[in-house]
């Protein structure tokens, strides 16, 4: 299937999950849909399409947290980004790890670097973060604030 | 009777020291946890108070072996965002330092490969070849490594034409070692017995754990960015992907050496049809907006998402290397594996050696601890027992 067959199909078959369809370049597409519909949409662009999962990206966007899950289709070489947003305070989606293996780590490191609850995860332990790192203080939230009086983390930042 | 095997934690070097938790019977793993996140640095965070030009400079130290690797998709995100072509000199010039890259990224593995399983010649030969390659790429740049060629729109630094014959000069001196390298590889029985079979990722579970680079092109599976989604020069030359089908520890080696080939002549054509004109697209402002940069590092895609809104810091910048795909696949290369295999698996698909080095084995009792070099020894004697057991000298 050539590239704009791909996403008529796309945009047909999920009309109703599929809340805006950004075309960027010729190797960008950023498509946003319900958090509720992720599921199905990446299921049938990685099992059915044949996608590799690049990896997802989560945003703290001041009202809601941002989530993308960038899927690159390598025989048409076309980047499509899922741009799903939560609205804060219910940061819950549903986990894709138990069917895609390569989703795992991403979701346990968006999990506490930004507080999203991935329901359903295998394994939603620590990835990153120290042991003594206090619960509920997220890194790349826009409202974090220092708790280690002791820490320097500023070093070289002007 | 199941004894823990803990290996790690950290090694400065590498972006993902790790920690490994085997669990045994006997010689055999039944299951493996890993660890991950000792030297976490905060990179992204890091770089959402620094500028672009800045920014490029903190992603060239995330690793110390592929360090063009993460400024050559940092700034292809950039340019993303800005929707602009680089010129046709930078894009050569670029392309020139990412394969010289992945020339000693792959002679550094396959010397210490050749360490783990006993062939110290290997290693000496391997890191001897390096060196040149290493010296080539402080002609072009001035440094061995962290070579700050890379900028938003271009490149820093111009190739000078009078470098460019001993360059090559120097490039062609390695490949009848090289060449002595791969028939030694191929050709030895025992490295055979000791790799083939080892170890095995099949082509599902690469697919599943969405391997990248050589871990998944051993395992048959027709994926290189530079190919896929062709960038910089890599569509203006001649090369061929290099894909093995068994997924073992053997098909890995072969490959990558295979691979250094097809990197000395995408290095080679590049520097003779080095195109004239400007080196630098004069990048001013970038505008709000998002950006996606890929580059095919030595051991598989990084990549690179940058959020832009207007100002001259990003808001969001999310980097992936790697080694974060691949490493996972251990929980499918290492099961029903033995101890004696664990450290050429393990560095098999190219992570940090340095994990291998901490290896220590504790027996149930707590009475034998292993250390690393106990674990390398353990590897070395098994590879002398077939090589006797082969009759092979």
């Amino acid at each position: 299937m050539t590239r704009d067959e791909i996403l008529k199909d796309l945009k047909n078959r999920f009309k109703d999950d599929i809340i805006e369809v950004v075309d960027r370049s010729a190797k960008r597409v950023y498509v946003e849909i319900k958090p509720e519909s992720l599921k199905k949409v990446v299921l049938f662009i990685f099992k059915d399409l044949g996608a590799r999962f690049n990896i997802a990206s989560g945003m703290d966007d001041r009202d809601h947290m941002e989530i993308l899950y960038h899927f690159i289709l390598e025989e048409i070489n076309l980047l499509v980004s899922l741009r799903v947003k939560l609205k804060k305070p219910n940061l819950e989606i549903e986990s894709l790890a138990p069917t895609i293996e390569a989703v795992n780590w991403i979701e346990r490191e968006i999990n506490e670097m930004l507080g999203i609850n991935f329901i359903g995860h295998p394994d939603l332990r620590r990835l990153l973060l120290p042991e003594n790192w206090p619960q509920g203080v997220y890194p790349l939230r826009r409202d974090y604030k220092e708790w280690d009086p002791t820490a320097i983390r500023d070093r070289g930042v002007s | 009777m199941k004894t823990i095997v803990p290996i790690g934690p950290y090694h400065p070097l590498q972006e993902e020291p790790e920690f490994f938790t085997l669990t045994v019977e006997g010689e055999k793993i039944v299951s493996v946890d890993v660890q991950v996140g000792y030297n976490h640095r905060g990179i992204e965070k890091l770089s959402e108070m620094k500028t672009y030009d800045q920014s490029t400079f903190v992603v060239e130290r995330i690793c110390g072996i592929c360090s063009t690797s993460h400024p050559f998709a940092f700034v292809q995100a950039v340019e993303d965002i800005a929707q602009i072509e680089v010129p046709e000199r930078a894009k050569y010039i670029r392309t020139i330092i990412g394969e010289g890259e992945r020339i000693h990224s792959h002679l550094l593995w396959l010397g210490l490969a050749g360490h783990f399983l006993g062939y110290n010649t290997v290693f000496m030969w391997a890191w001897k070849l390096r060196e040149e390659i290493l010296d080539v790429m402080e002609i072009l740049s001035g440094n061995r490594n962290n070579y700050g060629m890379f900028k938003p729109g271009g490149v820093r630094r111009d190739i000078k034409a009078e470098d460019i014959p001993m360059v090559l000069k120097k490039i062609d001196s390695i490949l009848p070692t090289l060449d002595m390298l791969k028939k030694a590889v191929l050709d030895d029985p025992v490295l055979q017995a000791r790799t083939k079979g080892v170890g095995i990722l099949t082509k599902e579970a690469a697919i599943n754990y969405s391997a990248l680079g050589p871990t998944a092109r051993a395992s048959g599976i027709k994926r290189d960015v530079r190919k896929d989604s062709p960038y910089a020069a890599y569509d203006r030359v001649q090369w061929d992907m290099i894909v093995t089908q068994n997924g073992d520890v053997f098909d890995k080696l072969v490959l990558r050496v295979l691979e250094t080939f097809e990197s000395v002549k995408i290095m080679k054509e590049c520097l003779l049809t080095l195109p004239p004109g400007e080196i630098d697209a004069n990048l001013k402002t970038i505008p709000p907006g998002e950006g996606i940069g890929q580059h095919e590092a030595p051991r598989g895609e990084c990549f690179h998402y940058v959020k832009s809104d207007g100002t001259n810091r990003p808001v969001r910048h999310k980097i992936r290397a790697p080694t974060f795909m691949n490493l996972p696949t251990y929980k499918s290369t290492v099961i029903n594996q033995t101890i004696s295999d664990v450290t050429i698996i393990l560095a098999a698909i190219d992570p940090c050696y340095c994990c291998t080095e901490r290896i220590s084995v504790l027996d149930t009792k707590g009475t034998k601890l292993y250390g690393g070099e106990d674990l390398v020894r353990l590897s070395q004697a098994k590879t002398e027992r077939l090589r006797k057991e082969m009759g092979v000298k």
